[in-house]
């Protein structure tokens, strides 16, 4: 048995909260933001490509500072939601948007990939059979865009459990709070008497990564046998 | 079915050219890969824009860039069958059919699924995935999913090209009949002058994006033969085989012709024979190795290339040989002359095997 303190149970819920908040949050805009790109012409494509890929190059702390500017209490719209009586700097909210932009190009990534591969003339026949565009991407873009979609969000999923650099800056590492297991982690490695505690949590988060990998595949598996 | 298309489009050096009107319930476009066929399909279809011009579909405006009208795709209710069926892989049988149904308002559903179902021999399939379906058998559900939107106009962009030859010329039969049953004009697309004349009689002809002629398909035969290697195709419905003295007879609107014993699996069928297997004789030859000599009138003669077409009447039936200008000479062959026309009975190529049930 692993030994973990409750701050560290904590500190597991927490990460297990914001990276399927940030997932499911993340889910619908990747859709819209892959769609866009893949199936629209329109001008400026390639800003917005370099827009939602830019955080995949940029280093997280870079990514959270902007956060920070942003939504601060003085920011352009942290002071807008400031006087409507959010806060959310040094929130879970602020943990779930770092981890939420942090891990967008993952996502989008996949989903491309997964609409890029539907053959053009299936969606030429469905706007024929008077299917308009939204139908369409209901009922033959989105279902043949499954496993895109599968890999995408567990790709974000796991890259936001380990969120570290954007999160500590704009959430802060507040137990209970806003400290994930990276955060309590990064909080155990240093003081020098907490090696154990550092160790066990490290363990904790091998384990959830594993799995989520484990459940990807046996997900992908099973759509592929299914198609 | 009245089309009016006046339309231009251009990407890159490659630029389309269409104007014409047709009144026609079923509409051939014949050309090779290149000349835009495809484009024009697109663009009647709503799923390209062209550069400018207007089409018109039985008084309905569909594009018009001096009016900036643009029906959607959805908008035109023009079905189409691709050349790669384009099925949904993630529905079955019954769910592909029914797409285009189901978006169809209640008003305009004509056509029931039950009686398409029959009319196409889908009963067994229906529950089946479509990734499970053999060539055949998905470009008739993807024909009968197009039927059952109820459109007003059917596109068909090369159905058959992704067929082999056995297979062609049995969807054939189903993509005229069909239509033609349903009350449902088309316009097929293709650049085999054989499927041509089996689907359509008029046709436009496209030759590098722009718009030849408008001619009949029966024109376009004459006129390619004599530049094809083929020859001009004699297409010749057989019936009521009989096996004798070790080959096939089967009974033809000219007369009983014999072919070789390969063809014994088939009861009756389509076949072709070129012009350049018929050789005419002036006088009845008295002993010739072909199986076949069939006694027949000139009825036309016409010009293809260097060759000379001669059309022939033997009884009810009709043949096309061809031959060299000296050779019509030399034979004094003129309309009204009587010849004796003589096949190999190896000649003969199987097009398609019909039913006995049909």
């Amino acid at each position: 048995m692993i030994p973990l303190s409750p701050t560290d149970y904590d500190a597991i819920r927490l990460s297990l909260q914001v990276a399927t908040a940030a997932t499911l949050l993340s889910l619908p805009l990747g859709v819209a933001a892959a769609y866009l790109i893949t199936f629209v012409k329109f001008r400026g494509k390639i800003l917005l490509e370099v827009l939602v890929n830019l955080p995949l190059t940029l280093p997280p702390v870079v990514v959270g500072y902007f956060l920070l500017l942003l939504l601060g209490k003085q920011g352009w719209l942290g002071s807008l939601l400031n006087d409507a009586g959010i806060r959310i700097i040094f929130t879970l909210k602020a943990a779930v948007i770092a981890s939420a932009v942090v891990g967008f190009p993952l996502l989008i990534r996949s989903i491309r990939v997964g609409m890029e591969g539907i053959d053009p003339q299936l969606i030429n026949a469905s706007r024929t059979l008077g299917a308009g565009r939204l139908d369409t991407l209901v009922t033959v873009i989105l279902p043949l865009s499954v496993p895109g979609l599968v890999a995408g969000s567990s790709l974000m999923f796991a890259r936001s459990l380990g969120e570290f650099g954007a999160t500590i800056i704009v959430a802060g590492n507040i137990p209970g709070v806003t400290q994930t297991i990276p955060l309590a982690i990064y909080e155990y490695a240093a003081s020098p008497t907490s090696e154990k505690m550092a160790l066990s949590l490290c363990l904790v988060s091998v384990l959830i990564s594993a799995g989520v990998l484990f459940l990807h595949e046996t997900m992908a598996k099973k759509i592929k046998r299914k198609g | 079915m009245r089309l009016t298309m006046n339309v231009e489009k251009s990407f890159g050096p490659f630029s389309l050219m269409a104007d014409f009107t047709v009144n026609e319930e079923r509409l051939g476009v014949f050309g090779v890969s290149g000349s835009g066929k495809s484009t024009l399909v697109g663009m009647l279809a709503g799923l390209q824009e062209p550069d400018r011009g207007d089409i018109f579909l039985d008084d309905q405006c569909l594009f018009s860039s001096s009016h900036k009208i643009n029906l959607r795709p959805e908008q035109r209710r023009i079905a189409m069958v691709f050349q790669q069926h384009a099925l949904f892989p993630h529905l079955n049988v019954r769910k592909n059919l029914l797409y285009g149904f189901n978006r169809c308002p209640p008003k305009q559903r004509t056509i029931r699924m039950e009686t398409l179902v029959e009319t196409l021999g889908l009963e067994g399939l229906l529950h089946r995935s479509v990734t499970n379906l053999s060539g055949g058998e998905r470009q008739r559900v993807a024909l009968g999913r197009a039927i059952l939107a109820n459109p007003r106009l059917l596109l068909m962009d090369e159905p058959l090209s992704a067929l082999d030859d056995s297979l062609r010329f049995q969807i054939i039969p189903y993509l005229r009949s069909v239509s033609e049953r349903f009350g449902i004009p088309y316009l097929f697309i293709s650049h085999s002058v054989v499927e041509m004349r089996l689907m359509t009689e008029t046709l436009l002809l496209f030759e590098q994006g722009r718009m030849v002629e408008q001619t009949t398909s029966e024109q376009l035969a004459r006129h390619r033969m004599g530049c094809s290697p083929a020859g001009y195709i004699n297409l010749l419905r057989l019936h009521h085989m009989t096996r004798r003295d070790g080959m096939c007879s089967y009974r033809w609107a000219g007369g009983e012709l014999l072919l070789s014993a390969s063809n014994r699996d088939t009861e009756s069928g389509l076949f072709e024979l070129s012009s350049k297997d018929i050789i005419l004789f002036k006088k009845h030859p008295e002993a010739i190795s072909a199986r076949n000599l069939l006694e027949c009138s000139v009825i036309g003669l016409f010009e293809s290339g260097t060759k000379l077409g001669v059309e022939l009447q033997c009884g009810e039936g009709v043949l096309v040989a061809e031959i060299v200008p000296e050779a019509a000479n030399e034979l004094e062959i003129r309309v009204g002359s009587r010849v004796h026309a003589a096949c190999k009975a190896s000649a003969f190529r199987r097009l398609a095997s019909v039913d006995r049930k049909t």
